[in-house]
């Protein structure tokens, strides 16, 4: 009796109703939404419950979505089981102004690097979270550089220009 | 009668100084003879960190042959060394701890710039790379090319060499170099 989406699906909605979303299921794994209030207590459950068991985090990132008034930002959560070796997929949305989301870490010690790597580069502000400072930039960096908040390149300058790096111009390549 | 050389006559002596000769002594300015002394054996402080430093293993390897040029000992250390050379990618992270390198070795020191990174940031326009080390610490010689050949490289150590040679005795105690220094916040 492996598991499948279908009961997954079937005992997340017994327990939250309709306050989850949006389910869908690409390449044989499954996702939804969930409010950013519900975050903590999905995972509980899907942590908690003997046939789920989602004991391993194995990703927590944030995606930029600047046209979505008013969820602007997703903060995305891969959920593992190593017993019945199922993967689960869900997304949570929040204000770009307010974005306050309760930490996972005390349910998974894993989301510790995850969210702080989320927070350097997207800031979301997990409340509740040990260390909340950035990870892989300088810490004096004021803005948080994987937002599209950012005009490309000027596709016009010339001063770092493939000639100048031996690729194109005259070598022939 | 003495025996005519047969090998290695090809050897290249060091020119020697303006100067003074005479029968046994030979007087000439003390700049000249500590600059011989000193651009003749320099010894660098590989900073690598990324390509250029593949390119600069090459330069020390048998074909190139750094050591030619006096520089047979590299320290990977500040102690004792007067030429620091940074290759690669200079990471806004990285710029602390180049500094804190460049801070620990003793004067005289010069700094070799290798490579479009760390002379400019390079093709890394980028919120994370520093655009060129000149913007934490002082630099002599920057060889470009992205990497550049080992033949440019040794380029840029003869480019120091030349600066070694050349120094006045009183251009670190000068109100210039002061300066300088102080622009960059040392001292």
């Amino acid at each position: 009796m492996s598991l499948t989406n279908e009961h997954i699906k079937n005992r997340l909605v017994e327990k939250f109703g309709d306050a989850l979303t949006n389910f869908e299921e690409s390449f044989g794994m499954m996702s939804f939404y969930a409010p950013k209030e519900l975050n903590l207590k999905v995972m509980q459950f899907l942590y908690d419950e003997e046939d789920l068991q989602f004991r391993f985090l194995s990703d927590l990132t944030a995606v930029h979505y600047p046209d979505k008034k008013g969820e602007e930002l997703a903060v995305v959560y891969h959920l593992h089981t190593f017993v019945h070796n199922v993967r689960l997929r869900f997304k949570v949305f929040t204000d770009i102004t307010t974005p306050q989301v309760y930490t996972a870490t005390s349910l998974y010690a894993t989301a510790n690097w995850m969210e702080r790597e989320t927070y350097d580069f997207f800031g979301v502000d997990f409340v509740g979270h040990p260390n909340l400072v950035r990870i892989l930039n300088v810490d004096e960096m004021d803005y948080f550089p994987m937002r599209k908040e950012f005009p490309l390149e000027d596709q016009t300058r010339v001063d770092k220009d493939d000639e100048m790096f031996g690729r194109g111009g005259n070598v022939g390549i | 009668m003495s025996r005519p050389v047969q090998f290695n006559n090809k050897v290249k002596l060091v020119e020697m100084p303006e100067g003074l000769t005479g029968e046994g002594f030979f007087a000439t300015s003390f700049d000249k003879v500590i600059g011989l002394a000193r651009k003749n054996s320099i010894w660098p402080l590989p900073f690598a960190t990324s390509c250029c430093g593949i390119e600069f293993m090459a330069t020390m390897a048998a074909h190139y042959d750094l050591a030619r040029f006096g520089s047979e000992r590299l320290g990977f250390t500040p102690r004792q060394c007067d030429l620091l050379m940074v290759m690669g990618t200079i990471a806004k992270k990285m710029a602390p701890v180049l500094r804190q390198v460049y801070l620990q070795m003793a004067e005289p020191r010069w700094v070799i710039a290798v490579g479009a990174c760390a002379s400019s940031g390079g093709i890394f326009d980028t919120y994370s790379v520093l655009q060129g080390i000149d913007q934490v610490i002082p630099v002599d010689v920057y060889v470009p090319g992205c990497p550049p050949r080992p033949e440019a490289i040794l380029d840029g150590v003869m480019r120091i060499q030349d600066l070694v040679g050349q120094e006045s005795l009183r251009r670190r105690h000068s109100e210039r170099y002061k300066d300088l220094m102080n622009s960059y916040g040392i001292e």
